[in-house]
């Protein structure tokens, strides 16, 4: 078994908002963050798939092929858009950076031929980033 | 119960020290310890990575709110080691300051964070140098 890692970029707008609190809240919680123009990150998707090398081709997954499914299932959904506003899983949560890392998993869990899901990390910035490991990690 | 997330952020402060050992003659602390010996001390920028782990709380999104923790990092390590002589600090009055010991020093700070779980520090000395440390006990071994 091998980890193999592929990196892709977005950048997006997004802010953090609870409907449910008064705008009080939401600005005691979130601070700055609760601004409700948005604001945006470069952001870097880290994708990392466990399998086990094939013997003929020496690939866990084919390269391109993963680069592919991250494109169609992740950065042509996300890339230049409002999350908020414009993605559907942050209707009902907020896009904070766990959320996003978690979102992410949920969007390629499943999809990547020949290996698994180990990790989805999320850069906001070069010094804040988010891990998920799956459901039941 | 809510997904567990890891959570990671990266502070930076620049310190210097000076690799000496009170117990042992001036020839043995140049064979052990080389330039970082030199009696002046010298500096480095350092990058501390400090990653919690927790359940991704419903209402906020977050595993820990990042103003709590920048405010503990503040208080606790940046106004602590950040323009200081690690050699003059309380934690390394009996202690070298090697990287590997402000890593446990690291760990012994934010293991006192209240709101997640300590997962791993990470001290990044130079771009070429860095050291994680898991906690007392925690297996040698690790993914990545």
């Amino acid at each position: 078994m091998i980890l193999l890692t592929r990196k892709a970029d977005f950048s997006a707008a997004h802010f953090y908002w609870n409907d449910a609190w008064s705008e009080e809240e939401n600005a005691r919680v979130f601070g700055k963050c609760a601004n409700r123009q948005g604001h945006g990150h470069n952001y870097t998707l880290e994708v990392t798939v466990a399998g086990d090398i094939d013997p003929v081709t020496g690939f866990v997954v084919d390269l391109k092929q993963l680069k592919d499914i991250m494109e169609r299932e992740v950065v042509s959904v996300y890339d230049h858009r409002h999350l908020n506003h414009e993605v559907p899983e942050f209707k009902t949560m907020v896009p904070t950076t766990e959320n996003i890392a978690i979102a992410i998993w949920r969007r390629l869990d499943g999809k990547i031929p020949n290996a698994k899901l180990h990790r989805v990390r999320v850069y906001e910035m070069p010094t804040l980033f988010a891990d998920f490991y799956g459901e039941g990690a | 119960m809510s997904p567990i997330a890891h959570l990671s952020r990266r502070y930076s402060f620049s310190a210097s020290h000076r690799l000496h050992v009170d117990a042992i003659s001036p020839e043995a602390n140049r064979a052990t310890f080389g330039k970082c010996n030199n009696s002046f001390g010298h500096g480095h920028n350092y990058m501390a990575q400090v990653t919690f782990s927790g359940h991704v709380d419903s209402a906020t999104g977050m595993v820990t709110n990042l103003a709590d923790l920048d405010a503990f990092s503040r208080r606790e390590v940046l106004d602590l080691f950040d323009v200081a002589n690690l050699n003059t600090l309380e934690c390394f009055r009996d202690l070298t300051p090697t990287t590997e010991n402000l890593s446990v020093e690291l760990w012994r700070i934010y293991s006192q964070y209240p709101h997640a779980r300590l997962e791993r520090i990470r001290v990044e000395e130079t771009g070429n140098n860095s050291f994680d440390y898991f906690g007392e006990g925690a297996p040698a071994a690790h993914e990545e």
